[in-house]
């Protein structure tokens, strides 16, 4: 992928990720969170990993996009008004943010393939679907099952814990 | 050309600003969206990984992709766990801030 296209997705991605986290108003922070998910769907592409970056863009800008909307709409929040900011609070908070990523810095900068570029692939992925599908139903079979009860587990205790209680 | 560093230095940088999504919000459902970003920003440096660890066969390691693959189900899952408890708690108490949520404060 050329360099041009990686830093425009990159920077479309993290500049987004700043306004889901800046943004007062809620709606506003999730329609910037589905275009940071876009981006980050392309980067995906770009690293030929094209089932994940559909995955994304399925799962991630569709379904719990519209799940947060939905609540965001049902629970009918506004733009928080200017509460008092504690400075004490909002600097720490940064400092800490800034330091995990001083260290984050420090382990890519000494780690010794984050220099090289990647190696090219001697087959095209464009069938990856298929060789992630044979991986997911082969060696991790057990894995995905046990995925699957999770989802289930997950579906019953969202309708039990959304049942009105009886009063 | 862009290397593996310049991946892993964009997820990095996308993992803090959900951490400090986390650290500084208190509206609850931006918590969440904040604990999606860092997930993602996992996500990205895996499919680095796999997309630079080239198998012999010419193809990128396919482990790290399902992977990625369960980690995006699981916090699906966890998204709508999350949300059908914030609707509880709003039911409850009629706030999604989390400065009035204060019971486990010492």
């Amino acid at each position: 992928m050329s360099p041009l296209l990686f830093w425009t997705f990159s920077l479309l991605m993290l500049v987004f990720g700043v306004a889901v986290v800046i943004n007062r108003n809620p709606v506003a922070s999730a329609l910037s969170l589905v275009v940071s998910f876009l981006g980050l769907a392309a980067l995906f592409m770009s690293l030929d990993a094209y089932f994940i970056g559909i995955i994304q863009v399925l799962v991630y800008a569709g379904a719990v996009m519209v799940l947060f909307l939905f609540i965001i709409m049902l629970l009918d929040l506004r733009a928080e008004e200017g509460r008092q900011v504690s400075w004490l609070a909002l600097t720490g908070g940064i400092a800490v943010a800034l330091a995990l990523l001083a260290q984050i810095f420090y382990v890519i900068h000494n780690l010794k393939s984050a220099h090289q570029t990647f190696p090219p692939l001697a087959r095209s992925t464009f069938d990856d679907v298929r060789n992630v599908g044979l991986l997911l139903f082969g060696s991790y079979n057990l894995p995905f099952q046990i995925i699957g009860v999770l989802v289930l587990v997950a579906t019953i205790g969202v309708v039990l814990l959304s049942k009105r209680e009886p009063r | 050309m862009v290397t593996l560093g310049d991946y892993l230095i964009v997820s990095g940088i996308l993992f803090a600003i959900g951490f400090a999504g986390v650290m500084l919000r208190r509206n609850l459902i931006v918590i969440l969206m904040s604990l999606e970003l860092m997930l993602n920003a996992s996500n990205l440096s895996l499919v680095a990984f796999s997309r630079f660890r080239v198998q012999p066969g010419g193809l990128p390691d396919y482990n790290a992709q399902v992977f990625v693959f369960f980690i995006i189900t699981v916090a699906a899952a966890e998204v709508a766990v999350g949300l059908a408890i914030l609707v509880a708690l709003y039911r409850a108490r009629q706030t999604t801030d989390v400065k009035d949520i204060m019971s486990l404060k010492f």
